[in-house]
């Protein structure tokens, strides 16, 4: 049996708001398989958010195991987290979070920026990139001429750069309309299935989470499939 | 990320903001030019007071007849009799010494056909012009051989030529003192005021017998001029001289000297130890203006990451390591102080050489003081870029990229 790509046993998680400790994850196991196209659902305040920051490694859990591909995320420190984000992770954010003023193509090459990629291959690499998300005639266009489902794609092919092995989305359709929604979830569907990209996604509405082969539910802080 | 896409990113931020970037960087230009003209004005006070005090010979010792003491009265300088030619010739035997200039002095009313002019004649040697460092504008000097046989010639300064003889050529002329008739063999080029204020053209020198004997009727001599190898020596011989001429004049233990020693080389490390302190404190005033002006880019480089929080936090998101995101801001915090340094050195430059054509500063732009000045915009930069690029790459992922 081939290995998972995120393993997380008993996972917990706390932080403190204004003061109160809050138990934010109350012990999570989960196994994702290379190639599964998972959905997570829950009320907002079930821990989502905790949940996706700490798969994402861009945070730690407080106790419990995570493994990434087999690493142990737990025993890893900041850069060592940052080169893991960069190499095996792709984002897309509810909000796109590309940099403003920054031409798509730029935004596109910033991961390979930090994988030490050299001027050219980062180009033609975003080039490609933006071409298969249907951006290619956009290269130099900045976020605030383009259109928000323009913005996701743009976001995707960043995503996607490096050759991630796992691809987080947040919401990815949270801030599109229900036509854009449906071409960024078809982008997601054809990754999962012709390019074998392994997707994660949350989201709080159910029809978004039929696009997934599995879907979890996540209610104060514990996973029920 | 490699060094030149990081200055890339830099460059890029910075070019986004022109303006502020401008502002920012303007503090340091303001304190790299100020640095640059104080010091030259400093390093141009210390390049005149140094040629003024070589115009005065800077190893030189004077020896003055001294004081005495007869039942309690005790008389100024100058006014024993006791200094002897043969004391200035025992002199020529010490290690250290390489001129010997004897001289005496006499206050005269000189004429010329219908003018007078009320100056001094002085009686020297030929080698006193050495000793002083003295030139003729035109003539010659009076040889050692005229000063043996007291011969009635003199070589005279600028102010007299132009007192005395205003548009006559004064070469060959004949000047009167009292009885005394004086061929001009030599006019000295001018050597204008001392350290002091005096003006040093306003005199005519006559061989020393001439004036012993001809002018004063005495045999004793007023001072001698001692030219020492180099400072050190200026120093050293001091005691030695002492020692000789107390043996000379037959001093007891007990009895004052009837000498006096200036030492010059004394005075010249005076003026330029000041003129020295004067160039610092200029220097370290205008260094204030530098370290605002590297308070002005902390300022502005905090407000910048704050800014960027978002930005700092998709960063590291994408995978930017602590350094990355610490280099980035650095090299932008080195590039505002380093091109503020380059245009500070250009805008200092421009200001010293201003001041130098439209004032009465001497100055002198040193390239001591463009390194130090371009050093420390550098070392600002560091210094108050460090701590908002530490604080950048410290922010953590999450809470930055949740930042509104």
């Amino acid at each position: 049996m081939a290995e998972p790509i995120i393993r997380m046993e008993s996972v917990h998680k706390y932080y403190a708001l204004d003061g109160v400790r809050v138990h934010a994850l109350r012990g999570i196991d989960l196994n994702v398989m290379p190639g599964e196209f998972v959905a997570i659902m829950g009320p907002s305040g079930s821990g989502k958010s905790t949940l996706m920051n700490i798969i994402g490694c861009l945070d730690v859990p407080d106790s419990g195991g995570y493994w990434l591909s087999g690493a142990d995320v737990t025993r890893m420190n900041v850069d060592e987290l940052a080169g893991l984000r960069n190499r095996a992770l792709g984002f897309v954010f509810q909000g796109f979070n590309l940099l403003a003023r920054t031409s798509a193509v730029e935004n596109v090459e910033v991961p390979l920026l930090y994988a030490g990629v050299g001027r050219v291959q980062r180009r033609t690499r975003a080039r490609e990139l933006l071409q298969r998300v249907g951006l290619g005639e956009r290269l130099n266009h900045t976020p605030n001429q383009l259109s928000g489902g323009q913005q996701q794609r743009v976001a995707l092919a960043r995503a996607l750069v490096n050759r991630p092995a796992l691809l987080l989305a947040d919401e990815p359709t949270g801030n599109l309309d229900s036509a854009t929604s449906v071409e960024i979830l078809d982008l997601l569907t054809e990754l999962n299935q012709k390019d074998g990209v392994t997707v994660l996604m949350i989201t709080h509405e159910p029809d978004i989470a039929t696009r997934a082969q599995r879907k979890l539910v996540l209610r104060d802080g514990t996973l029920e499939s | 990320m490699s060094a030149l896409a990081a200055l890339q990113l830099a460059v890029r931020a910075l070019w986004r903001n022109k303006m502020r970037a401008l502002l920012t960087a303007l503090g340091v230009i303001i304190g790299v030019a100020a640095v640059i003209t104080m010091v030259a004005i400093g390093a141009g006070a210390q390049k005149r007071i140094a040629s003024q005090l070589d115009s005065m010979g800077t190893n030189n010792l004077t020896i003055r007849s001294g004081s005495s003491a007869h039942g309690g009265v005790r008389t100024g300088v100058g006014t024993t009799h006791t200094l002897m030619l043969a004391d200035a010739e025992a002199l020529r035997e010490l290690p250290g010494v390489v001129a010997v200039a004897p001289n005496v002095r006499s206050s005269v009313q000189a004429r010329f056909r219908g003018t007078n002019w009320g100056t001094s004649v002085d009686g020297v040697t030929p080698e006193f012009f050495a000793v002083r460092d003295w030139p003729l504008a035109e003539g010659e000097l009076f040889t050692a051989r005229e000063v043996a046989l007291a011969a009635p010639v003199c070589v005279i300064g600028q102010t007299v030529v132009k007192e005395l003889f205003g548009l006559t050529p004064a070469l060959g002329e004949t000047i009167l003192f009292k009885s005394l008739a004086c061929r001009v063999v030599g006019v000295l080029v001018a050597k204008g005021a001392s350290a002091f204020g005096s003006d040093q053209d306003d005199v005519i020198y006559a061989p020393l017998t001439t004036v012993q004997r001809n002018l004063l009727g005495i045999t004793y001599i007023n001072g001698i001029e001692v030219q020492a190898a180099n400072r050190a020596a200026a120093f050293s011989i001091v005691p030695e001289i002492k020692k000789l001429i107390r043996q000379r004049h037959r001093l007891r233990d007990d009895q004052e000297d009837d000498f006096r020693i200036f030492n010059r080389a004394e005075l010249a490390q005076t003026a330029e130890t000041s003129a020295q302190v004067f160039s610092w404190l200029l220097g370290s005033i205008a260094s204030v203006s530098l370290l605002v002006g590297g308070i002005g880019i902390m300022n502005i480089m905090l407000v910048s990451v704050t800014e960027r929080t978002r930005e700092i936090g998709i960063r590291m998101a994408l995978g930017a390591r602590r350094n990355d995101i610490l280099w980035q801001f650095l090299l932008e915090a080195l590039i505002l102080s380093g091109a503020g340094g380059v245009i500070g050195i250009l805008a200092g430059m421009g200001g010293a050489a201003a001041l130098a054509k439209f004032s009465e500063f001497q100055v002198s732009v040193t390239m001591w003081s463009i390194i130090m000045a371009f050093g420390s915009a550098l070392l600002v930069g560091v210094f108050f870029g460090l701590h908002p690029a530490r604080k950048a790459s410290h922010l953590r992922p999450i809470e930055a990229l949740r930042y509104e």
